[in-house]
């Protein structure tokens, strides 16, 4: 795929992230949250090891979300992986589905929402000037809290995105591809006429994350994707998210600490200081946050 | 020991639980209440029964005997010949100037005002007042019309003036309806739009606008209606109130810059007529008008049920 997005300027890889590893948990709670991320077995076994910066999709440097004057999420310093499964864990109101939404220049749609730091896509700042919010949500997809179809046809809810990014023509093979991968063709593929919102809570979330594969992203946003599922839809949509893992990187935020347990490759704890401004604690592999890690 | 079935329990015990269950009190209050309510509903819609059908009964006897002649015949002032044809082309015509002109002009500046301007100072000065102007009295558009169309523009006291007030004068509405019916969109279903990479004139054209068109649809039937009923400001910009003879020859053009009636006008002038013949004629009228009026109403309330949507 290619990044048509300004070029950077060769600022060194990873700048200003603290690289500690270990399963060690941070600091008390007030203090500045020490930043662990944790390159998982499979990269490397040394604690040192710098992630190839292809490997890299997101690096944030000092983020911080703002609502007016108040200030949302303070200082993250992260590093998101290439193909990997990445949750966002914390209380309520901490600021997770903002941090997610700042991911993809979704908070644009919120006026008085604005960032400060950075977000570096594979290496470039998506909030520099000149970065045309359309082209990044194309490249960064999201999947939201209450499964909202869109009232037109299943057909029509995964052309649309391709549509719109110019695609003409027949669009059969894309929607039945779009639908198998997220594991709703043979539900579906008698009915493709019928209104996505004629189907169960589980479906149409299926409905939006077939939609959102359509344009080929590079990355997929859920932000609580199975908050309003029954436990067996969740288990479904949990298993999905393995499969995409082969091809997208996928970022997840949950407040269900199982999920995170059972469904990500590493897992991010925010939680919220006295200013209702929600920071970083700890990044871990999902070992350490499960007794019982699961083998995929 | 087997396990007890609530028929075997003690039974004392299941009569103290029925006394408690059988209070034996009465919500003397609440159903007076209710009675009070019943009776409030009952009173005005009798009011309102026996208007129409005082007026349906003076009307009926114009309808047996005249027929059709009635609704084509022009206006006159012998009562045996006049007919509201004049009044329901004239009708038609400021109708059909209310689509033309209100509709687009109102259903873009709500979408700009909704979808585009944001929540900036600007936008909300701007609602507020549309908000304050569809507040304003009829009669008042009705002086705006005859101090700018009539006078400064020199439409006279044509259709053509009267077509414009009557656009102006809904015009508040129209924004106010369709910017509540895009308001009504949820910010799921955009946020959903622009999640796969859609523009905002790609949201806005293909999903917002789609999605809130029923309810946009209603407000603007109900909008004609009202405009349909208009009275004062027709008079004012120079309905004709009394008897013309219209052309038959005359072109188009011509016809818009003449006299005009309506139907609302048609039931002023003739209930001032002090012939007794035209109380008839007057109620037919009024019959005629509400009928059109229900009819309009009736095809709205369809709309919207058959649109309606869930999300």
């Amino acid at each position: 795929m290619s990044i048509k997005l300004t070029p950077r300027t060769a600022a060194p890889p990873h700048n200003g992230v603290d690289r500690v590893t270990g399963p060690s948990m941070a600091g008390p709670a007030g203090t500045e949250p020490a930043v662990h991320v944790q390159p998982t077995g499979e990269v490397g076994p040394s604690a040192e090891t710098l992630l190839p910066e292809a490997d890299v999709v997101f690096e944030l440097q000092e983020l911080s979300c703002y609502y007016g004057s108040f200030r949302a999420v303070r200082d993250i310093n992260l590093l998101i992986e290439r193909n990997r499964i990445t949750a966002i864990i914390g209380p309520s109101g901490c600021g997770k589905s903002t941090l997610l939404r700042s991911f993809n220049r979704m908070n644009d749609l919120v006026p008085s929402a604005r960032v400060d730091g950075k977000i570096l896509y594979h290496g470039v700042d998506l909030y520099a000037e000149g970065v045309d919010p359309v082209e990044v949500r194309r490249r960064i997809g999201m999947v939201f809290q209450k499964p909202n179809p869109f009232p037109k046809s299943i057909y029509d809810n995964v052309a649309f995105g391709p549509r719109v990014a110019g695609r003409r023509g027949n669009l059969d093979d894309l929607v039945e591809e779009s639908l198998r991968r997220a594991a709703l063709w043979d539900e579906v593929k008698d009915k493709l006429k019928s209104p996505g919102t004629s189907l169960s809570g589980g479906q149409q979330q299926r409905l939006c994350i077939a939609r959102a594969i359509a344009v080929e992203p590079d990355v997929i946003l859920m932000d609580e994707p199975c908050s309003a599922l029954d436990p067996i839809a969740t288990l479904k949509i949990e298993e999905l998210m393995r499969e995409l893992r082969e091809k997208y990187t996928i970022v997840i935020v949950t407040h269900n600490m199982q999920q995170a347990a059972r469904a990500s490759d590493t897992t991010v704890f925010l939680t919220m200081g006295d200013d209702r401004a929600g920071y970083l604690v700890e990044v871990a592999p999902r070992s350490s946050c499960s007794p019982s890690r699961q083998t995929s | 020991m087997t396990a007890q079935t609530a028929a075997n329990r003690p039974s004392a015990a299941r009569s103290a639980v029925e006394a408690g269950l059988h209070s034996g009190r009465r919500d003397w209050t609440g159903m007076a209440a209710a009675l009070v309510l019943l009776l409030t509903l009952i009173a005005s819609l009798a009011i309102l029964f026996v208007l129409l059908a005082d007026v349906f009964s003076r009307a009926l006897p114009v309808f047996t005997s005249r027929g059709l002649d009635f609704l084509g015949a022009p206006s006159s002032l012998n009562p045996e010949i006049a007919g509201v044809g004049q009044a329901i082309v004239g009708s038609i015509v400021l109708t059909i100037f209310v689509i033309v002109i209100a509709l687009p002009i109102g259903i873009t500046a709500a979408v700009y005002l909704e979808e585009y301007a944001g929540d900036s100072r600007f936008a909300r000065f701007v609602n507020t007042n549309i908000r304050n102007l569809a507040g304003v009295p009829a009669i008042v558009y009705g002086l705006l019309g005859l101090a700018v169309f009539v006078t400064t523009l020199g439409a006279g006291r044509s259709l053509i003036a009267g077509g414009m007030t009557l656009a102006i004068l809904v015009l508040p509405i129209v924004v106010i309806t369709t910017a509540e019916a895009l308001r009504a969109v949820p910010l799921t279903i955009r946020e959903a739009a622009y999640g796969v990479g859609a523009t905002r004139s790609e949201v806005v054209t293909g999903h917002v606008l789609p999605y809130a068109m029923p309810g946009i649809l209603t407000g603007v039937v109900l909008t004609l209606a009202r405009a349909f009923g208009e009275t004062a400001p027709l008079i004012m910009v120079g309905a004709i109130t009394g008897v013309f003879r219209s052309d038959p020859q005359a072109s188009i053009a011509d016809r818009l810059q003449g006299p005009f009636t309506a139907l609302p006008t048609m039931v002023f002038s003739w209930a001032k007529q002090p012939q007794e013949e035209f109380r008839a004629l007057t109620a037919a009228a009024i019959v005629v008008l509400l009928v059109v009026i229900l009819a309009v109403n009736a095809g709205a309330i369809l709309l919207r049920n058959r649109y309606d949507r869930r999300w």
